[in-house]
């Protein structure tokens, strides 16, 4: 009987989604280990943030009252520290951007693998078996390793828990090294106002690295104005500066939720699918039949974009 | 200050390919500079420019066959590279974050960087999460996924941005030593001319083995074993347009007028 402790990933007073969904996955995980599921709720108003995640299916909570915001160090020490307490087997953490900035370090302190961005999970007796994707989503993998671990679970891909539960809740006492921080956080500014709101537009013409120069983008222009639709795109065309930030849909970028979403040149990486995948219909336009977007695309054409979009942008002129 | 940059050359894969094993059959891979470490190369050698750095080393942990993606990062602008390699790297499926945590530190601790940069993660195994470990090992402070750097130090402390989800951006200092992973849109890579690729050949590109380096053949040992790998199933439902491009268009537009886009 081996435990499971899961960290919740809180910003600006509000736990992240992530935070229901590492409940469902680590219940999961500790029913195979036939052990407890602990959450940690480490700084904002735990209290507060304790009450909304005593969900079906958790033990226990320990929260460590600690500054407003995230901050590795102290997450790092926490979390250390409930482990040389609790002794799970497997630490769970989001692979959000914050998790990536504390559970390397963790694992790494607690001499421990760590295996990122997890899809599906189980265990049996001391083997873990994740699977995980490489090559930007090309492949999947499975993964098997020993004993105890750190490991990191991609959002939206278990569901959020629901139900209410009867966990104990308790103030952890951790020991903070003050001396030990060494980075301070000083605020937050959001990106990308600017021209037009994509998260409020019906139609979306999204552009990806399939376009290949920002000369070519005219192409993609073309088709927007005779469609009367709004250009948005993948990561890298703002990466290059070929389109302001607040074009980005994704991850990072902006959620949309377009009636139609059409994806010309753009592969479907995980962290672009995030933004999109709400879109009431969505097209792909692609020379990649394998492409991850043909997995979320409602209707997709397998062919040249410099084919394909010109002869579209004829037909509404 | 010295600057030590992590450069990995990643697996390219075609958009048709099979799978022998628990690998992509070698036919069906190219090699490239890891995007996201050329986002960190530019950086630190903007930071050169500046006159903030004074040196730029890179490593890799990589067969002779990636000096040519070493080269690329020494035509943009770095001063030398390391390379490290071991008969006993050679035939791993799967190198883990611990294993190139604990050679890395080993080389970082002979460089005594004030600075390191790795990408944010690699395009084929995507750990995201050598650089963290790194710092974690090596006694360095650090800062994941980070899309600004001032280039003007205050004092021993790093002024960045970490890019967050959903368009917010985070403002945090960092004191030095640190250690950085780079996310794409930090800046612009450059392209390597061609004087600096001509003078990339007459670089230094140290090659050292575990033993040089002090590390344990056993460090090569991944927890984490590939048990398999497959193609995705997919569950999509898509409807695909065949035949020309005419044609496919014809259908997207008959789509969208019934969808009552642009009547
Ligand atoms: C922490 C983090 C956050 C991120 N946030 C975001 C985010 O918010 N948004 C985002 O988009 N990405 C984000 N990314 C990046 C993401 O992982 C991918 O790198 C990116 O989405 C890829 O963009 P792309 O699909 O345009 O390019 P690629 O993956 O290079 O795909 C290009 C596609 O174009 C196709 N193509 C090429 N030529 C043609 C042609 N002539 N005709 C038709 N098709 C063609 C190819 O087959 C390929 O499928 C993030 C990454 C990280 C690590």
């Amino acid at each position: 009987m081996s435990d499971v402790l899961a960290v919740t990933d809180h910003r600006r007073g509000d736990l992240r989604d992530v935070s229901y969904e590492i409940i469902t996955a680590g219940r999961q995980l500790a029913d195979d280990t036939g052990g407890d599921l602990h959450l940690a709720v480490i700084s904002g108003p735990v209290d507060n943030f304790a009450e909304k995640l005593n969900r079906e299916g958790v033990d226990a909570i320990h929260t460590v009252s600690h500054g407003e915001e995230f901050n590795h160090d102290v997450y790092t020490q926490t979390i250390t520290q409930l482990y040389d307490e609790l002794a799970p087997q497997y630490i769970l953490t989001p692979n959000s951007v914050n998790g990536l900035d504390y559970a390397p370090a963790v694992a790494n302190e607690l001499d421990l693998p760590v295996v990122t961005d997890t899809i599906d999970l189980s265990a049996n007796g001391e083997t873990l078996t994740a699977t995980r994707e490489m090559y930007g989503g090309k492949v999947e993998t499975t993964n098997e390793l020993e004993g105890d671990a750190v490991v990191t679970i991609r959002g939206a891909e278990w569901p959020t828990a629901e139900g209410t539960g009867d966990a104990a809740v308790e103030a952890f006492d951790a020991d903070i090294d003050e001396d030990a921080i060494g980075s301070t956080v000083n605020g937050f500014e959001e990106v990308g106002g600017g021209d037009v709101d994509i998260s409020e537009a019906d139609v979306l013409v999204s552009v990806g690295r399939g376009i290949e120069e920002e000369d070519n983008l005219e192409l993609i222009h073309d088709l927007a104005d005779a469609l009367d639709a709004t250009v948005s795109s993948s990561r890298p065309i703002v990466d290059n500066g070929w389109l302001p930030k607040n074009r980005q849909v994704g991850q990072s970028g902006k959620v949309v939720t377009p009636d139609v979403y059409i994806a010309i040149g753009i592969s479907g990486a995980v962290q672009h699918v995030a933004g999109m995948k709400g879109s009431d219909t969505i097209v792909a336009i692609n020379t990649d039949p394998n492409a991850p977007i043909m997995d979320i695309a409602d209707y997709a054409i397998h062919d040249d974009l410099f084919d394909v979009v010109p002869a579209l942008t004829d037909q509404f002129q | 200050m010295k600057i030590l940059v992590t450069v990995k050359e990643v697996a390219t894969v075609e958009d048709e390919f099979e799978i022998d094993g628990t690998e992509i059959a070698d036919q069906y891979l190219g090699a490239d500079l890891n995007e996201w470490d050329d986002y960190a190369v530019e950086e630190a050698v903007q930071l050169q420019e500046a006159g903030v750095a004074d040196e730029v080393v890179t490593v890799t942990i990589g067969p002779e066959d990636c000096e040519q993606t070493i080269r690329q990062a020494l035509a943009k602008g770095a001063d030398r590279a390391v390379r490290v390699w071991d008969d006993s790297l050679e035939g791993v499926d799967l190198l883990d974050v611990n294993a190139k945590t604990e050679i890395l530190s080993a080389v970082v601790e002979e460089e005594d960087p004030d600075l390191v940069l790795t990408g944010v993660q690699a395009g084929d195994d995507s750990f995201g999460a050598t650089g963290v470990a790194l710092a974690e090992e090596i006694g360095y402070q650090w800062g994941a996924v980070v899309n600004h750097l001032e280039h003007e130090f205050d004092g021993d402390t790093a002024s960045v941005r970490r890019e967050l989800e959903g368009g917010v951006e985070e403002l945090t200092d960092i004191e030095l030593p640190a250690a950085l992973t780079i996310q794409t849109g930090i800046n612009e890579p450059r392209y390597a001319s061609l004087r600096g690729i001509r003078q990339a050949q007459r670089k230094e590109l140290d090659v050292k083995s575990l033993a040089d380096l002090g590390v344990d053949e056993s460090a090569v040992d991944s927890d984490l074993e590939l048990t398999d790998m497959y193609e995705p199933e997919s569950e999509s439902d898509v409807t695909v347009w065949e035949g020309s491009a005419d044609e496919t268009a014809a259908e997207l537009g008959e789509l969208l007028r019934d969808k009552g886009v642009a009547q």
